[in-house]
């Protein structure tokens, strides 16, 4: 309990010193195929005109943490840098035959398998580094699964900021309203990462989240 | 095809460590039993349990499907509040239930506040 009280302590310190810097390192998380990927893209894109992942239809694509050292974004007049880390989707499932489902020959699914287990661990390790993190649902998806419950229950424990964003509401099964449900204590950004809708509000989230 | 759902009262885990207890529960998902534990995980035990699943996927062991009901926390009686919250205290981490299963036989477990729905998998479908 004391060790918990002082751990947390440390961490706030950590946390205020990191943000008088304003050069954070922002953590995407969230289930595989949610779009951290076309997130982190439209982030690079927009504000340094590159892109930063491949993104692909087949869950898993990303695999491997991917880091873009200082973003500077711009809102009304502020200025915010980070270091952005995109991360593989976290799963607690992974069979290579559903990579076969979708076309892939069996040496080749089982080696995105595996991959793609390392890629879970690898995200769930790299919590602990996050000064905050933006997690991105796919809002045509339920959002009570245990993962995603898993995920901002951790973060929660170790007092890390979460902005929660609703992606792809450019899709008539989007449904944003069920995620605000699902964790009414934080504040949800409904976006479309694929389309651009609604991303200066994600911005301005940004700057409230770490600012 | 028979399931078979193995129950773990909370005292089974109370005074193992956290290693022993992702240990346990693992141990028997991979015997392909559905494990209905009383209480809850600690929230780093979650991913402790991930991590530790993620490690064992082999082409026999898909994962597993995780799901932790807790009771609802709807009571805007004061009373009925302080009453729940002083039992959550007392009991701690001995409320609600998880349910953890084999991938490879459950499919997904949905919550509802009301009820929980556990979907498994189309076996005859698996062996065409």
């Amino acid at each position: 309990m004391v060790v918990d009280i002082i751990k947390k302590f440390i961490n706030s310190v950590l946390r205020s010193l990191f943000k008088k810097k304003k050069h954070v390192r922002l953590g995407l998380y969230g289930p595989p195929n949610g779009g951290k990927t076309t997130l982190a893209n439209r982030i690079c894109q927009d504000w340094l005109g590159e892109e930063m992942g491949k993104v692909s239809s087949i869950a898993h694509e990303t695999r491997e943490i991917q880091i873009k050292e200082q973003v500077n974004i711009k809102s009304k007049g502020r200025e915010l840098s980070f270091n952005l880390v995109d991360t593989p989707g976290i799963a607690t499932r992974i069979d290579y035959e559903d990579f076969m489902k979708v076309g892939l020959k069996e040496k080749e699914a089982k080696k995105r398998a595996k991959e793609a287990t390392k890629g879970v661990i690898d995200a769930i390790k790299w919590l602990d580094d996050m000064d905050a993190v933006v997690i991105v649902l796919d809002a045509t998806k339920d959002p009570y699964s245990q993962v995603n419950i898993t995920i901002i229950g951790n973060l929660a424990a170790r007092n890390i900021p979460v902005l929660l964003v609703g992606n792809k509401v450019d899709l008539k099964k989007a449904d944003l309203k069920r995620i605000e449900a699902a964790f009414p204590q934080y504040n949800v950004i409904g976006i479309s990462a694929k389309y651009g809708n609604n991303v200066d509000k994600f911005y301005e989230g940004l700057f409230a989240l770490v600012g | 095809m028979a399931l078979t759902l193995h129950f773990i009262p909370y005292a089974e885990i109370e005074d193992l460590g956290s290693a022993r207890r992702v240990k346990k529960i693992i141990d028997l998902v991979k015997e392909n039993k559905i494990v209905l534990l009383e209480g809850k995980l600690k929230k780093q035990e979650e991913t402790d349990l991930i991590e530790i699943t993620m490690e064992e996927i082999s082409d026999k062991f898909k994962g597993i499907e995780l799901a932790v009901i807790s009771p609802e926390k709807k009571d805007k009686d004061f009373f009925k509040k302080l009453k729940h919250n002083f039992f959550g205290l007392l009991l701690g981490d001995r409320v609600g239930f998880t349910i953890i299963g084999p991938a490879a036989i459950v499919k997904e477990i949905k919550k509802d506040p009301d009820k929980i729905e556990l979907f498994t998998q189309d076996i005859k479908k698996k062996k065409k």
